[in-house]
């Protein structure tokens, strides 16, 4: 437990600092700097037009099958983190576990691949 | 002895307490200044090399050679006024940008500079400055969401894409280089590439780091997010003042970060490139800031050099080039150790 908090500590104390730092460099400017808002300053830019509708609208579904492809190929990553430090251990059948693995995950790779999940046209 | 009993506490809490936080506060302190000097000087030397391979001259009158340009730079950005949009979402729009700065700072508390000269020389390093440089993009989804203009909504959601669908090929790589080292702890790594670096035998990968590099921090050419003539400034178009300087100052710290990483994982850490004799009497933190350079220069000489991809470009050579590519590294790098039993020793 000590090992473990002479390890964290400073990575904790750091997150204090940097917080500190840019909290002081926000309320700085904000005080030292004349802030006089007006209706026309705080809508939002649309290269000049008038600001019309909601900008919180429906949007192109393929960033969400990109956020999900992203989530199952970062979690190989994740599960290869383990199996690549502890490969000398684990020999021959730990090598071989993970490439089936990996074929598997190819075989559904392939799959998306051809059923045009990838294009953006 | 009432004078000993009232002293004994305070000599425990001088050395077990005040030293070595005072400690620790100093190496922070040793950490954030370099690195925002080096953040305010690379936005100078960009410009500059920018400027050199344009045939222009660059920023030259603020101080000898334009040297105070950044100082100046960032003074001005510190007296503008902080303009909060009224659609927006107050606390997450301020919120963004402190995020991102933090997190760009955050990340150097695991970076070692020279054997042993780090601030926390944790096992799970590399592990550490994955998850770090992940959580970057929620400073700008965050942007994106709370600014409520189109062109902040539109860029941010291209940019967590960008960022997302490259961080994968970047965790490939990643594997590659533990699999060649057996440990996930930084001073490990640079320590395992004493009788080679890493990017002679992992070249491709190396190459590929660079790339997805560049398209983690969003840098030309694929600095989309912010294509200037569609996005207007992107995920941070509503931004002004310390919350946009923070932003940029954020920016700027993870490209340094980026090189920092590629500067251990390949070209050797604080190692020199030979170790005789006019080599070894450099000191290792010069080596290791002489291939940060190195890095950077390649992210400046690319911007002024390529034009910008496409999306649909950039999200097929993401996707269907370097995943697969590095995907059969990875494969073929464990065969080749597994085979050969050439698997380091943990």
């Amino acid at each position: 437990m000590n090992a473990l908090l002479a390890e964290y500590l400073p990575i904790m104390v750091f997150l204090g600092i940097a917080i500190g730092i840019t909290l002081v460099m926000l309320v700085a400017s904000r005080l030292v700097a004349a802030q006089n808002p007006d209706p026309e300053k705080v809508s939002a830019y649309e290269c000049g037009f008038e600001a019309f509708d909601d900008a919180r609208s429906k949007f192109d579904v393929r960033f969400y099958l990109v956020a999900i492809l992203f989530i199952i190929f970062d979690l190989e990553v994740a599960f290869l983190f383990p199996w690549a430090i502890s490969l000398k251990d684990i020999g021959l059948y730990g090598f071989w576990s993970m490439m089936s693995f990996l074929g598997i995950l190819t075989v559904g790779f392939i799959y998306e691949w051809k059923k045009g999940a990838l294009e953006w046209e | 002895m009432i004078c000993w009993n009232g002293l004994e506490p305070m000599v425990d809490f001088w050395q077990d307490y005040a030293l070595p936080g005072a400690i620790i506060v100093a190496k922070i302190v040793a950490i954030i200044i370099p690195l925002l000097i080096a953040v305010a000087y690379l936005t100078y030397a960009e410009r500059k090399v920018l400027a050199v391979m344009q045939l222009r001259r660059g920023p030259n009158v603020v101080g000898p050679f334009g040297l105070l340009q950044p100082l100046a730079d960032g003074l001005k950005l510190f007296m503008k006024e902080t303009i909060v949009p009224a659609g927006a979402s107050r606390a997450l729009f301020i919120m963004a940008p402190m995020l991102t700065f933090i997190l760009a700072m955050l990340a150097w508390a695991v970076i070692p500079v020279d054997a042993g000269w780090v601030l926390s020389d944790i096992n799970v390093g590399v592990l550490y400055l994955f998850a770090i440089s992940s959580l970057g993009v929620y400073g700008i989804i965050i942007a994106g969401w709370a600014s409520n203009s189109k062109y902040a909504f539109l860029g941010a959601l291209r940019s967590a894409a960008q960022m997302v669908s490259y961080e994968v090929s970047i965790g490939l790589v990643i594997i590659t280089v533990l699999l060649c080292v057996g440990s996930l702890n930084l001073s490990r790594i640079v320590e395992a590439q004493k009788t080679v670096w890493f990017v002679i035998p992992l070249l491709p990968m190396f190459v590929i780091y660079f790339i997805s590099a560049l398209a983690e921090t969003n840098r030309s050419p694929f600095d989309l997010p912010e294509g200037e003539s569609e996005l207007v400034g992107g995920y941070f178009t509503e931004y002004s003042s310390m919350t946009f300087a923070l932003f940029f100052l954020g920016e700027y710290a993870n490209m340094i970060l980026m090189s920092a990483m590629g500067a251990i994982l390949f070209l050797g850490g604080w190692l020199p490139p030979f170790d005789i004799a006019p080599f070894n009497w450099v000191p290792g933190p010069i080596w290791f800031a002489l291939k940060i350079c190195f890095v950077l220069f390649g992210f400046l000489w690319v911007r002024a050099t390529f034009p910008r991809f496409r999306y649909d470009q950039l999200m097929r050579l993401g996707w269907k080039v370097f995943l697969p590519f590095s995907l059969f590294y990875v494969v073929l790098v464990a065969g080749v150790l597994v085979a050969f039993d050439w698997l380091p020793t943990p």
